[in-house]
């Protein structure tokens, strides 16, 4: 097992070069940089525009820049925003949190709707119930987000008004940052109303990062599920004479679940870069969002230490899914 | 009275006006204690129609049977909770391919102390002492530590000894055996077939030996059920059925057998293949291959002929000789 995570830990050393790379050269193709940005339409003076660029580091080679990225990264240092000056770990840590909380209820949405869809559908394959969760799941996937958040908002917020346009929290409640997570601090807070209100702000943005992950995940459960039913041993369970339901749950659940969860586990880097569309969308202060506002604002070590950070946390994940795949399964457990 | 009654059961797959009938009014008895053997090539109904018995035919499937019972109880009117009571514990079946037929997910142990505990209930350590006994009763040496291994440690062998364990469980009064040793080396299919004889025997167990090699049948079972096509052709004493066969199909079947060809530079065949869906003949089922077919063949369905204790369908059933009555 030890070795068996090892292995995987040296894969993972070319992957982040790479990501440093990319994420270093792509951010300065975009034209323009920080400081003309900053300066706006008013413009800056040529003379002013080579002082701050010296200022900022920026005048050097890109290779001496490239090195000194690296070196402090190994330093644990992914240095400070150039327009709040304060440091990107930092920022990363106070905004983490809130897409964290959207990510979780958006699997938590897409697994527990997801995973019985894909059951039930298999079980009844070909039944009106399958045809509805195969074309709904297809639509899911296929649609853009931005134009489901669109539609969602439309109706539910503006024509409905069950749930709220945007935010985390409605503006007359007032929290304590203890946890970071809305759910938990308003709980902490004691205040009425709003637990009640932060999960109203949860549901339509979960259910949109959701919706494509959910896709995904009831149709490999239904098709594993299919593939398995017809294995010999769920016959022998039958002949058991044990009730259908647990030759379903005990038998073939088990089994079916093996490629599901590997496909759970690659759905967390979509919820990530998902949660950039949904976050924008929702004026939700998370990581995404941040992202995109620093990618405007040519904010170069925002943009690369925060991509790092997605980066790792969607590698520590997948890590995690290969553990339990063994646990799934004792076939790879036994042979490693 | 007997103790499984198959009266005139039929198994029809698909919807429409013209399901295919993978089992066609097939009627037998099992007595209590005895060892049946049904022969016949693949795609005769062999599988289909005890799998039928273990009420494990799903949908497009459909039973359709005049009577099927079981120690008196009649299996097709019960309650389906009823049914499944039995199933597993009273009737109980292994299958062709031991290796995928064990949930690769499971230990042994789960897997044989599965049955126990729907069936019996009882607490988790005699579930436990129970499963050891009967892997001991089944020859696998160390059953203590084997309980915690997974199929995919199994041998083949070892994977149908863990399968009749798992199926002799709960003191079956009927095992069903569809092909046990197909899938297996020829020195571990002696032995696998020696341990069902002799569970058969200490249990008193009605057992259905189901299987296309002749030899283990001639062997092993009181009375031999010879299928084709979805039909029983012929029944009969063992010894009878193959020292005097009364129906072309079980001649020939004998006669492909490597111990008749003796001296012949070829083994015997039968020409042509089992009909499937889409041509069945019209008359006996057999006409198209049978080289005694006669016109009358060709048109018309031969009836089940002859007493309860050998039966046989043909309109001109074999002599002694071998020749087809005039």
């Amino acid at each position: 097992m030890f070795q068996f995570i090892f292995k995987k830990l040296m894969l993972v050393v070319p992957t982040f070069i790479g990501i440093t790379l990319l994420t270093f050269t792509l951010i300065r193709l975009i034209p323009g940089d920080p400081i003309e940005v900053m300066a706006g339409e008013r413009g800056v003076s040529p003379e002013r525009h080579a002082q701050l660029r010296a200022e900022l580091g920026l005048d050097q080679p890109l290779l001496i820049q490239y090195k000194d990225y690296v070196v402090n990264i190994f330093h644990g240092d992914l240095g400070k925003s150039l327009i709040t000056k304060t440091p990107v770990m930092e920022e990363f840590a106070s905004l983490f949190p809130a897409t964290v909380e959207l990510a979780t209820c958006a699997a938590l949405f897409a697994v527990l709707v997801g995973l019985p869809a894909g059951i039930i559908a298999a079980v009844k394959r070909g039944s009106i119930f399958d045809h509805s969760v195969m074309t709904f799941s297809l639509t899911g996937y296929s649609m853009p987000i931005f134009w489901w958040a669109l539609l969602l908002m439309l109706v539910f917020s503006v024509n409905l008004g069950w749930t709220p346009v945007s935010g985390r929290l409605d503006v007359t409640y007032w929290i304590d940052e203890v946890t970071g997570f809305m759910l938990i601090d308003t709980l902490l807070s004691g205040e009425e109303g709003a637990f009640a209100s932060a999960l109203h702000h949860l549901v339509l943005p979960s259910i949109v990062l959701g919706t494509i992950p959910m896709a995904v995940i009831a149709r490999m459960t239904r098709s594993s599920m299919l593939e398995v039913l017809s294995e010999d041993y769920i016959r022998t369970a039958r002949s058991k004479g044990m009730a259908p339901l647990r030759v379903i749950v005990v038998h073939a659940l088990r089994n079916a679940l093996i490629p599901v969860i590997t496909v759970i586990g690659l759905q967390v880097g979509i919820l990530l870069s998902g949660a950039i569309l949904t976050e924008t969308i929702f004026a939700w202060p998370g990581i995404g969002k941040w992202l995109i506002e620093s990618i405007a604002r040519r904010d170069y070590p925002v943009v690369q230490g925060g991509i790092m950070m997605v980066a790792t946390i969607i590698i520590v994940v997948n890590l995690i899914v290969d553990i339990l795949y063994g646990v799934v399964n004792p076939r790879i457990r036994h042979n490693k | 009275m007997a103790l499984l009654e198959v009266n005139s059961l039929s198994v029809e797959f698909g919807d429409g006006p013209n399901p295919f009938r993978a089992v066609d009014q097939v009627s037998y008895s099992v007595e209590k204690g005895e060892v049946v053997g049904i022969v016949g090539e693949s795609g005769s109904g062999k599988s289909v129609s005890s799998l039928s018995i273990m009420g494990l035919i799903e949908y497009p499937g459909h039973v359709k049977a005049e009577g099927l019972t079981f120690d008196g109880q009649d299996l097709l009117s019960m309650p389906v909770k009823k049914r499944r009571a039995l199933t597993g514990a009273d009737i109980a079946m292994i299958f062709q391919e031991p290796m995928s037929s064990l949930n690769p997910c499971y230990t042994v142990e789960f897997q044989i102390t599965e049955a126990l505990k729907i069936h019996q209930g009882g607490r988790k350590k005699w579930r436990r002492e129970r499963a050891i006994e009967l892997l001991e009763q089944v020859g696998i040496p160390d059953p203590k530590s084997r309980l915690k291994a997974y199929p995919h440690q199994l041998s083949g062998g070892m994977s149908q000894r863990v399968m009749i364990a798992m199926a002799i469980a709960c003191d079956p009064k009927l095992l069903i055996a569809d092909e046990p040793t197909t899938a297996l080396d020829v020195t571990i299919q002696a032995q696998i077939v020696d341990l069902l004889l002799e569970l058969q025997r200490e249990k008193n167990m009605g057992l259905v030996l189901i299987t296309n090699d002749l030899a283990l049948v001639a062997e092993a079972a009181d009375r031999v059920i010879v299928m084709y096509a979805g039909q029983v052709v012929e029944t009969g004493p063992a010894e009878e059925i193959f020292s005097t066969p009364r129906h072309p199909y079980t001649q020939a079947l004998l006669r492909s057998l490597p111990e008749s060809s003796q001296g012949k530079e070829r083994l015997e065949a039968l020409p042509g293949v089992v009909p499937g869906a889409f041509d069945r003949p019209k008359g006996c089922m057999l006409a198209p291959r049978c080289p005694y077919a006669s016109e009358r063949c060709q048109r018309e369905v031969p009836m089940v002929s002859g007493d309860s204790l050998r039966q046989v369908r043909c309109f001109t059933p074999l002599d002694l000789q071998g020749k087809p009555a005039a």
